[in-house]
């Protein structure tokens, strides 16, 4: 399944058009089955409803997340995931328990799919004492240990590095588990990403770099920034193999996840997926968007959202009552809205808390 | 005469370089098409071309890098890191390379380069988007370090730094952007637009790189400050009493060792105030050369009130910032002698 069957499948790569959405190419080629779906997904209904839920919450989370920034019980910078949901879920759910995830401060996503609580992650934007770095962090620095998440980091392209290590620790203790390390079109420019890629191969770890080029860096696109746009070739000179993915369609995801993943598990090597994807909000929370057009905002939305797309096969496809779905959005509402309740109850820190865990 | 904030003035100092000197090119990340996260480039990319204005990868490294390369060949980079807090990737760059390029070339080469980074915190960015690393640079010979305190000044020392012959990391402090920040967060800021400062002269102007100023005369005690805690400080004297005399530094490096002296020597006590965390901090720096240049003079211990030895938190952000309140308890310890 892995390795060179699974080298490069989509567009040449002289970047993405806006014709070109992210993921049309995959879109219009179909499979046999007619319904669009990836080569390789298998996708059941019990998966599209895993996406769907999982999407969902993040998506219901981090629109609140804007409301509760809105509203002033947020400050500093808050980047949110919307639009992107299915390239964490797709890899989550090609992970298996054990396999380790890193990222930039695009992270709420992250944290939400590797199963941590909406109530700490939310707690930890308002920067109150329940949050996941007991308010200290924010938005951009969470971590959690149980769920294997290594962070939040708030510099960019400094989790590659970190990444790498954790994959070499993997290695080290021959555990079996994969490192998930992802970073942003613009990340990608850093030179660490290099130095990394060059040790991963050098000594065949166990990581997959998912570059999620959602074709901006802050107000940069990347084809003003990039002077090889096609990032799945990023790893070329050190032969790591990379595929570019339709990061909108979740079962696009998992299945790229699980060649990239049983390649750097079966001692292969690393592997870079470029998950074509969008950001439809803002950078962060003050973004005046002069970039791009509402248009190509709008078009996105209604052409390839990733939770749109699942909720349309499973009513078409799959025949399922539209009543189910709203019991789910509810149900995920629910989450969310309880989640918004604590984190704006829940006390600030203890001033002492300022000085606790800067050394032992 | 117009009032401008210091973005603007920051960008009228671009402005008027460029206008005058073909080897100014200004660059880093969204500098160019965006006009910079803070909007201190917006529109000189539109004015001077995208050659001489443009934007960059996310590589800080490499833009410090290309500029210090730029700067050895004669141009004169002017070049935006977005917050001083992404600069560590390219320190290597400034340590190694900008700041021994005129020593190790026995003054073959020169590199006359400006590094901008906003500085500071107040705006709930947290560990890496708050920090204040002044001393990480002036600790490096070959470097100088300006931190302005307001929007006139931010321009004439922004162009006495692009004419400057050598490296200047030019910190800028971005709590200071809009107005005159005293720490009262829970109070709204008087812009720029009608503060005195924010008068900025048309046209090329220097503002000499080692010349601090006096922002009030005071008797009973000198505080040393630069940028934000300027203001601060200035809270405090008149929320305490306490007649202070404050010195705005503008350049840690070089410093204005004489202003700090004669005021010393006059006032007999000293309070170094800084954002920064305190240990190995440029208030360290200060202290020792009071403590050299005054002994005798000095009735009292010299004082540090700086940011706490912590990262920069995200919430309890005001328990970490050296606000007024911390600060004028300072001044009032010091003038009674109880410490
Ligand atoms: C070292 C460093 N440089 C610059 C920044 C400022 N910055 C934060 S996010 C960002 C854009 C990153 O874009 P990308 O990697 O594409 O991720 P995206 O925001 O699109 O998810 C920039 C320039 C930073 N945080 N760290
Ligand atoms: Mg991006």
């Amino acid at each position: 399944m892995a390795g060179a069957a699974a080298k490069s499948t989509r567009s040449p790569g002289r970047g993405v058009t806006e014709k070109d959405a992210p993921g049309a190419e995959g879109a219009r080629r179909g499979d046999p089955s007619g319904d669009g779906a990836p080569q390789g997904a298998n996708f059941t209904r019990e998966d599209e409803l895993t996406a769907y839920r999982s999407m969902l919450l993040i998506r219901r989370f981090e629109e609140k997340a804007g409301q509760l920034y809105g509203m002033g019980f947020i400050g500093g910078f808050c980047h949110l995931y919307i639009g992107q949901e299915a390239v964490v879920i797709g890899m989550q759910m090609a992970a298996r328990p054990g396999d380790q995830v890193i990222t930039g401060y695009r992270d709420h996503g992250h944290m939400l799919a590797t199963g941590m609580d909406p109530k700490g992650v939310m707690a930890e934007l308002t920067g109150r004492r329940s949050g996941y770095s007991k308010g200290k962090g924010g938005s951009m620095h969470m971590f959690s240990k149980e769920k294997q998440f290594f962070g939040g980091h708030g510099i960019v392209g400094a989790q590659v590095p970190l990444g790498t290590g954790i994959a070499f620790a993997n290695r080290y203790r021959d555990n079996g588990a994969v490192t998930l390390t992802y970073f942003g079109d613009g990340a990608a420019n850093q030179g660490q990403v290099y130095e990394s890629f060059n040790m991963a191969e050098l000594w065949k770890l166990p990581v997959v770099y998912v570059i999620e080029n959602n074709r901006y860096a802050m107000g940069t696109a990347v084809t003003r920034a990039s002077a090889q746009t096609d990032f799945s070739k990023r790893g070329a000179s050190f032969n790591i193999p990379g595929e570019q993915v339709d990061g909108m369609d979740v079962r696009a995801v998992r299945a790229a996840g699980e060649r990239a993943i049983t390649f750097a598990r079966d001692g292969k090597g690393p592997y870079i997926l470029e998950m074509q994807t969008y950001r439809y909000r803002g950078h962060s929370m003050s973004d005046p968007a002069k970039y791009r057009s509402k248009e190509e905002v709008q078009k996105m939305r209604e052409e390839r959202d990733c939770i749109e797309m699942v909720r349309k096969r499973l009513l078409e496809s799959w025949k399922m009552p539209e009543e189910e779905l709203k019991t789910i959005d509810a149900k995920v509402r629910e989450i969310v809205n309880e989640a918004a309740e604590f984190a704006q109850h829940d006390p600030e820190p203890e001033p002492a808390e300022l000085w606790t865990h800067v050394l032992l | 005469m117009p009032r401008k904030t210091m973005v603007e003035a920051i960008r009228d100092g671009m402005d008027v370089m460029m206008e005058r000197d073909d080897n100014v090119v200004i660059f880093g990340e969204d500098v160019g098409y965006f006009g910079g996260v803070f909007r201190a480039t917006q529109g000189l990319q539109a004015k001077y071309g995208k050659s001489r204005c443009f934007d960059t990868p996310i590589s800080e490294l490499g833009i410090v890098g290309a500029a210090i390369g730029m700067a050895a060949y004669g141009l004169r980079p002017c070049v935006e890191v977005q917050f001083a807090d992404y600069m560590y990737p390219a320190y290597d760059q400034i340590v190694s390379e900008a700041a021994r390029l005129r020593y190790r070339s026995n003054g073959d080469f020169t590199c006359p380069l400006v590094v901008r980074m906003p500085t500071g915190g107040g705006i709930s960015g947290g560990q890496t988007h708050s920090q204040s690393p002044e001393a990480l640079f002036t600790h490096v010979s070959g470097l100088k370090t300006v931190v302005p305190s307001n929007p006139k000044d931010a321009k004439g020392l922004l162009i006495a730094s692009i004419e400057d012959p050598d490296p200047v990391i030019f910190l800028e402090p971005k709590r200071l952007y809009n107005g005159p920040f005293d720490g009262h967060h829970d109070r709204p800021i008087t812009p720029w637009s009608k503060h005195e400062l924010g008068e900025v002269p048309e046209g090329h102007y220097r503002v000499p790189l080692g010349q601090a100023v006096i922002r009030r005369e005071g008797a009973a005690l000198t505080v040393l400050a630069y940028g934000t805690m300027v203001y601060v400080a200035m809270a405090a004297a008149a929320e305490t009493g306490v007649d202070a005399e404050i010195i705005d530094l503008r350049s840690l490096l070089p410093l204005d060792l004489e202003a700090i002296v004669a005021s010393v020597r006059k006032t007999g006590r000293c309070v170094i105030v800084h954002e920064a965390t305190l240990t190995s901090g440029f208030g360290a720096e200060l202290s020792a050369l009071v403590q050299e240049n005054c002994f005798f003079e000095l009735e009292a211990p010299v004082r540090r009130v700086t940011g706490w030895d912590t990262p920069y938190p995200h919430a309890q952000e005001w328990d970490y910032f050296p606000g007024p309140e911390r600060v004028g308890r300072a001044f009032l310890e010091v003038v009674s002698g109880d410490q």
